[in-house]
């Protein structure tokens, strides 16, 4: 008996917009990522040709703020927050956990919908003339200076909270409640621990600046003070309720990427995981210390010095767990029979990049040598080290990796690493000359700059349209392996796990009949389903 | 088997909403902190503010939300034994009570804003001082913030109601239903508990 996929049932419209299968909702979900990335990307293609030369040109002042506010705000809340989450999370954690759905099928859609709805706001600020106070709004330039759509904006992002909220909620619940008999917590896929790690900051964090939006929007509706100086307001307790959501939001952005590396470096071993319980507890231990370290964004803004002290070593803190992911990833390689399939080149690339971010992470959490390098571009490069060299590297590794198991589709191998190597390459291009720049004294957020930065912007910039062309490329030969590509077979990488044992793409319930799990996961090897062709590589 | 599948769902639901008010309590969470913050810098100030607000008529408003909250789970036991009509008196008392508590809530804002005392109706000058305004401005969002959290339940409890009254949800089965509210319900009761004295009462 073949059972009809999920991609084959139904194909209209409305089948795909009133669907409550977490594998279309996915779906949904990527299409209008991609939408969104590809709007930040062009926010910082602007940013970056304004760079190449140390006078104004392209832009006004006014416009460069608002060209780097927007970049920020739809990267962080419309790509990176929701990337891995909501479309490989929500593809697979019920797969996985082998459940027919989430918990909460319906609320799921509805996330969908509040977040497009968050998406359109956003749009609407961009149509109406933009925002100029950079993605953290900090105040009073927020609340009693800025002149652009801040209210706006503030909606678009208290909106697309709600997403977070409730996707964070179906996913713990689904973890909780629906684990098939015998997959017990020690049993669980490396993704849906991080997944869960997640979630937990998704639910608690979001609303803390969700109300601190409402406390700014209320300042410039009604002239509410609480941040205010001139009444006695604090703007450092601004700084201090937004970053209680935002440095845990770093979290929220990077915590499924370490799943989905957990997940790549095994398949590509073909060796059990190295430290099963170390690297989910990592996961949970990131989470926890997460949540205590976002006094270090505030080392210049006149905060205690004992805060700053121990914000300091909580910060130093959390390379511990994230240090034990990446040794626990490099001894399970360790002899391993190594495949470098194109999922395996983005992890990689992922590990070389997310070290070089985490420790300038450790150079920027001690406190005097924050002091130097505080707002400058080395700033800018360490946290792009870890979101885009670090996420979006693994948000294209998962995309590789499980494009098979989502479309039914080989892709072509070949390309795929070539486009991992033009990712890798082009990013650093782009990235490494601005750790220089940023330790020689470029502040962020000017586009005036001395001539004797020049030289490091323009490789900056040639770099970013190498990243570019390179993050195009692999959405054309997905395109084209969805009518051309060879159909997949149910474990094409010979991989561990349930998604795995259903055909590709896996039917409309997942499950004809509930899995029973039995043993420990990651039980490598396992035999590939077919034998690779050599016109695949 | 046929027993044990809406005892989980019924788990299940609450214990997504269980998740939903812990970020309540984080929203809340940051006016709780705004408000530390406020007492701190301002010890003073804010204290002789805090004894302006009519503290009777929050006082009143409590007794109307606690009463309100043993209404649900009055609702919340009569469902789980099947009763229609308890649970649907029960709910509706409920919903009355949450439209009592918000009358008074606009008796109280009238005053004050004849007292000069509610920002956004009051020019900055008539306020005692700079940091009285501040605290004035916290009052007004947070329990501005409750009251709409109070308004979103009296529509789930009507609501839900007028679906136990027209059988769309059977008892004792959709009993889950009415726990998920009352849920809800005694949350907004519970952020009162901690609003009032923290507003009103501490001096």
């Amino acid at each position: 008996m073949t059972e009809v996929s999920y991609l084959e049932h139904g194909h209209s419209l409305k089948s795909w917009l009133l669907t409550t299968d977490h594998k279309r909702i996915a779906i949904l979900y990527f299409l209008s990522i991609t939408f969104f990335f590809f709007v930040g990307g062009a926010a910082a293609a602007l940013i970056r040709i304004d760079l190449l030369t140390p006078e104004a040109d392209l832009m006004s002042n006014e416009g460069y703020n608002r060209a780097f506010t927007l970049h920020g705000v739809i990267m962080v809340w419309f790509f990176l927050i929701p990337s891995i989450p909501n479309t490989f999370g929500n593809f697979l954690v019920p797969l996985m956990i082998g459940a027919r759905d989430l918990a909460f099928p319906r609320l799921n859609l509805l996330s969908w919908y509040i977040y497009m709805l968050g998406g359109l706001f956003t749009l609407a600020v961009l149509v109406l003339g933009g925002v100029d106070t950079g993605w953290t709004f900090y105040t009073p330039l927020s609340s009693m200076f800025a002149n652009g759509n801040v209210i706006l904006a503030a909606t678009a992002i208290f909106v697309v909270g709600f997403s977070s909220i409730l996707t964070g909620l179906n996913f713990i619940v689904t973890v909780h409640r629906l684990r098939c008999p015998g997959m017990t917590w020690g049993r669980l896929p490396l993704f849906v621990w991080s997944i869960y790690a997640t979630s937990l900051i998704l639910v608690l964090a979001t609303p803390v600046l969700s109300i601190t939006l409402v406390l700014i929007a209320a300042e410039r509706l009604f002239g509410v003070g609480v941040f205010n100086p001139a009444l006695g307001g604090d703007p450092l307790l601004y700084q201090h309720l937004f970053w209680f959501y935002s440095h845990p939001a770093v979290y929220i952005m990077v915590l499924p990427a370490l799943g989905v590396i957990s997940e790549l470096v095994t398949a590509a071993a073909r060796k059990p995981v190295f430290g099963y319980r170390f690297v989910a507890g990592s996961s949970i231990a990131i989470a926890i210390i997460g949540f205590l370290v976002w006094g270090h964004h505030m080392f210049v803004a006149g905060q205690s010095m004992y805060a700053s002290a121990v914000f300091s070593f909580l910060s130093l803190a959390v390379a511990v767990p994230s240090g034990i992911k990446v040794y626990n990833w490099t001894a399970t390689l360790y002899k391993g029979h190594i495949a470098l399939d194109p999922p395996f080149l983005f992890a990689m690339s992922f590990i070389g990049l997310f070290v070089v971010g985490g420790m300038t992470g450790l150079i920027l959490a001690m406190l005097a040598v924050d002091v130097h390098v505080h707002d400058t571009y080395f700033v800018i490069a360490h946290f792009h080290y870890i979101m885009v060299g670090g996420t979006v590297s693994a948000y294209f590794g998962a995309l590789h990796y499980w494009w098979p198991k989502m479309m039914g589709r080989w892709l072509p191998l070949v390309w795929g690493r070539l486009s991992a190597i033009f990712i890798f390459l082009g990013f650093n291009l782009t990235f490494f000359p601005q750790f220089i720049l940023g330790y020689l004294g470029m502040p962020r957020r000017y586009h005036v700059y001395p001539a004797e930065f020049q030289t490091l912007h323009v490789l900056s910039s040639a770099g970013a349209s190498v990243l570019g062309l390179a993050y195009l490329l692999p959405f054309t030969y997905l395109l084209y392996s969805l009518r051309h590509g060879e159909k997949a077979p149910p474990n094409p990488w010979g991989a561990t796990g349930l998604e795995w044992t259903v055909p590709s793409p896996p039917p409309q319930h997942n499950f004809h009949e509930l899995p029973t799990v039995d043993g420990p996961p990651y039980q490598y090897p396992v035999e590939p389903d077919a034998e690779r062709e050599t016109a695949h590589g | 088997m046929a027993d044990a599948a809406p005892s989980r769902q019924r788990d299940t639901t609450l214990m997504g909403m269980y998740l939903f008010l812990a970020s309540e309590i984080m929203l809340f969470g940051g006016l709780f902190a705004v408000a530390l913050a406020l007492r701190l810098l301002h010890p003073q100030e804010v204290a002789a503010a805090s004894r302006r607000l009519h503290y009777g008529i929050g006082a009143a408003n409590t007794v109307v939300l606690l009463t309100s909250s043993l209404a649900v789970a009055l609702a919340v036991a009569a469902a789980e034994m099947g009763k229609v009509k308890g649970t649907v008196v029960s709910l509706l008392a409920a919903a009355g009570l949450g439209l009592g508590f918000l009358a008074l809530k606009a008796v109280e804002y009238g005053m004050e804003i004849r007292e000069q005392l509610l920002p956004a109706f009051t020019p900055a000058e008539a306020f005692e001082s700079p940091p009285a305004h501040l605290f004035m401005d916290l009052y007004l969002v947070a329990t501005a913030l409750h009251a709409v959290h109070v308004t979103v339940g009296v529509v789930l409890l009507a609501g839900l109601a007028w679906r136990v009254h027209r059988r769309s949800l059977a008892l004792p089965r959709g009993a889950a239903g009415v726990e998920v509210v009352g849920l809800y319900w005694h949350l907004v009761d519970v952020i009162w508990v901690f609003l009032y004295p923290i507003l009103y009462l501490v001096r």
